[in-house]
């Protein structure tokens, strides 16, 4: 029996095919593990969602099952780091987030636990599963929780090279992902450093920063505007925390206009943190933040959700477009 | 005795012996008299909680656990989680004369950058397991501890001390699940039954009862004991410890009073947070110091 899977479902067991940069989630691991790394991981009853399974047929006794039980799992991950292990524990970032901030808080930041929390299908990327299932205020709720890290990569390659930068990383860390079929922005070798954001270019006109599912759309709407003549430059700020203020800067020094473009509530994320940034040095761009203007997102497929909000590549022209009149 | 070694007899099984017993009634008092001497430089405190657990602390620490003097990160040591973290004013006591730290921290209790708080942090104060305030989370915490210990093949134990107001939470719940799930067999979970919390007595507040058969309910090994009773909460807990075959974790209910050894606080719930004058200061010590005859 074959099931045909839509682009916008997210119940999708083949992950390998269907979700190429959440199936890096458990890929990454095994590597991880392989090469000697303490790694364990645990899911909270959606280890077909975020291919962790896969991870569990290869290691059976590193992962741990623990069911709808996402703030015990969150917290029985902080115990079992304190055994030497390195714990990455998966849900949907809704639950995550939200659910298990206090957890998160108290027995992995706090407690300085080397816990690697994969915060996934975020935003509005459950589409019509609505609120409940929406996450657009985590890097909000993540980023003011001290000594923890927040990172939001643009897809699979840059999700694994950020795992395979995590085993080094003294902070615990929260990572944010989208639904996993995500478009493909890197290739499997492009560098990474956690905390050094990706500068694809600086504008004259527009430096549009971005992070996650954006970074995609952004680069489609900087290639067509310098298409027709314009400046506009991209900078990818995987790390959200901490943040790199020399890249915000740059961009501020240069650019007539900053663009920020995020799958989240433009209150707190990452329009937020660069408007800090801004603010503090005195730069002298104008500041605009896109996302989700502070509502409760529509309900639809996750293809017209970013269509309706701007945020696909065509989505993030008009906006930058807009600006530049 | 050896360096590094405990300085009480070795607990591997069997009955506690009149010496063993007394000297658990001893620290016991010294747990309430150090709670009351550190709470007079806060200026208010959990007396009550601390005094309805006065034993099952002596006993775990002097007794029943696998620990080293002056070695707080000994790998093999056995865990002790407070989720009733409110009570870490008389685990700090205990932590200093197992030489975890300096004896001269508890002077400073509370005090402007001390690393001894109401709740204890373990990123201050060596030989706190995990930190904890936020009650409900310390079973999991425990869960993760046996967890990671049985995958990296080592055999201590994971002692969990929970309030019982502390079965309100959710969490607690989620994480007795998980123990039975997993087989657990390392985890022992005591609930401090003092019948009180914050609000009035735990059954009006919000009810616990039947508390055994939730959590035989739930998989658990079930046991019910005086927790002021140290001979049989000491002998209770080696077996336990001892005990090789069980495939399931442990609870054990210890039936205690909130306050005890002060007759005012044992009659008066409203002293779950309090400051003793210096006169009922002085009277509370004589009160402990009688129990000593």
């Amino acid at each position: 029996m074959s099931t045909i899977l839509h682009p916008d479902s997210w119940q999708y067991r083949e992950i390998n095919k269907r979700a190429p940069s959440l199936a890096t989630l458990a890929d990454t691991l095994i590597e991880l593990a392989e090469a000697g790394h303490p790694v364990v991981a645990g899911a909270a009853d959606l280890q077909y969602s975020n291919g962790l399974v896969g991870f569990a047929r290869r290691f059976p006794e590193r992962f741990t099952q623990f069911g709808i039980s996402e703030q015990n799992m969150v917290s029985a991950a902080a115990g079992m780091a304190t055994t030497g292990v390195m714990p990455y524990v998966a849900t949907f970032a809704s639950f995550l987030a939200l659910l298990c901030c206090e957890q998160i808080r108290m027995d992995v930041a706090y407690c300085a636990q080397p816990v690697r929390l994969i915060g996934h299908h975020t935003g509005i990327s459950l589409g019509f599963y609505g609120t409940s299932h929406h996450a657009t205020e985590d890097i909000a709720i993540m980023r003011s929780i001290a000594d923890l890290t927040v990172i939001s990569t643009a897809d699979g390659p840059q999700f694994a090279a950020a795992l395979r930068a995590s085993v080094n990383h003294p902070q615990p860390i929260y990572f944010r992902i989208s639904r996993g079929h995500d478009p493909v922005v890197y290739a499997n070798d492009a560098p990474f450093e956690i905390g050094k954001a990706v500068v694809h270019g600086i504008g004259n006109d527009i430096t549009i920063i971005a992070c996650g599912m954006a970074v995609h759309s952004a680069k489609q709407a900087m290639e067509a505007l310098n298409g027709k003549g314009h400046s506009v430059g991209l900078i990818d700020m995987h790390t959200i925390k901490p943040l790199d203020r020399d890249a915000v800067m740059a961009a501020a020094r240069k650019s007539r206009i900053i663009l920020t473009v995020e799958e989240h509530n433009i209150l707190g994320g990452l329009g937020g943190a660069v408007a800090e940034v801004l603010a503090e040095e005195g730069g002298g761009a104008r500041l605009v933040r896109h996302g989700i203007k502070d509502e409760y997102s529509l309900i639809a497929p996750p293809s017209h959700l970013y269509r309706h909000y701007k945020l696909d590549g065509p989505g993030v022209e008009t906006v930058a477009q807009s600006l530049l009149a | 005795m050896a360096s590094g070694a405990n300085r009480w007899p070795s607990n591997s099984g069997g009955d506690i012996s009149d010496e063993q017993a007394a000297l658990l009634r001893e620290r016991a008092r010294f747990v309430r008299l150090e709670t009351i001497r550190l709470i007079s430089i806060a200026k208010v405190g959990h007396y009550s909680s601390v005094f309805s657990c006065a034993e099952i602390f002596s006993t775990l620490y002097y007794d029943t656990m696998r620990i080293r003097r002056g070695e707080p990160n000994w790998p093999e040591r056995d865990r002790f989680l407070m989720g009733k973290g409110h009570a870490a004013v008389g685990q700090f006591p205990i932590l200093a004369d197992l030489d975890f730290f300096d004896r001269s921290w508890l002077d400073d209790y509370t005090r402007l950058g001390s690393p001894l708080g109401d709740h204890p942090d373990m990123r201050k104060v060596p030989g706190v397991d995990f930190s904890s305030g936020s009650i409900g989370h310390a079973l999991s915490n425990g869960v993760g501890m046996a967890l990671g210990g049985r995958l990296q093949k080592q055999d201590f134990n994971v002692f969990v001390l929970l309030g019982d107001g502390e079965m309100q939470e959710g969490q607690v719940w989620e994480a007795a699940i998980s123990g039975a799930t997993h087989r657990l067999s390392k985890l022992v979970a005591i609930v401090d039954r003092n019948g009180y919390q914050l609000d009035g007595k735990v059954d009006d507040v919000a009810a616990v009862e039947p508390l055994g058969e939730k959590w035989r309910a739930f998989g658990w090994e079930v046991h019910d004991v005086d927790g002021h009773d140290v001979v049989a909460l000491a002998n209770l807990l080696r077996k336990v410890k001892a005990d090789t075959d069980r495939e399931k974790p442990c609870c054990i209910i210890a039936r205690t009073v909130k306050g005890k050894g002060i007759d005012y606080m044992e009659t008066e719930p409203g002293w779950h947070l309090g400051y003793l004058a210096p006169e009922d200061e002085a009277r509370a010590r004589d009160m402990i110091l009688g129990g000593a005859k």
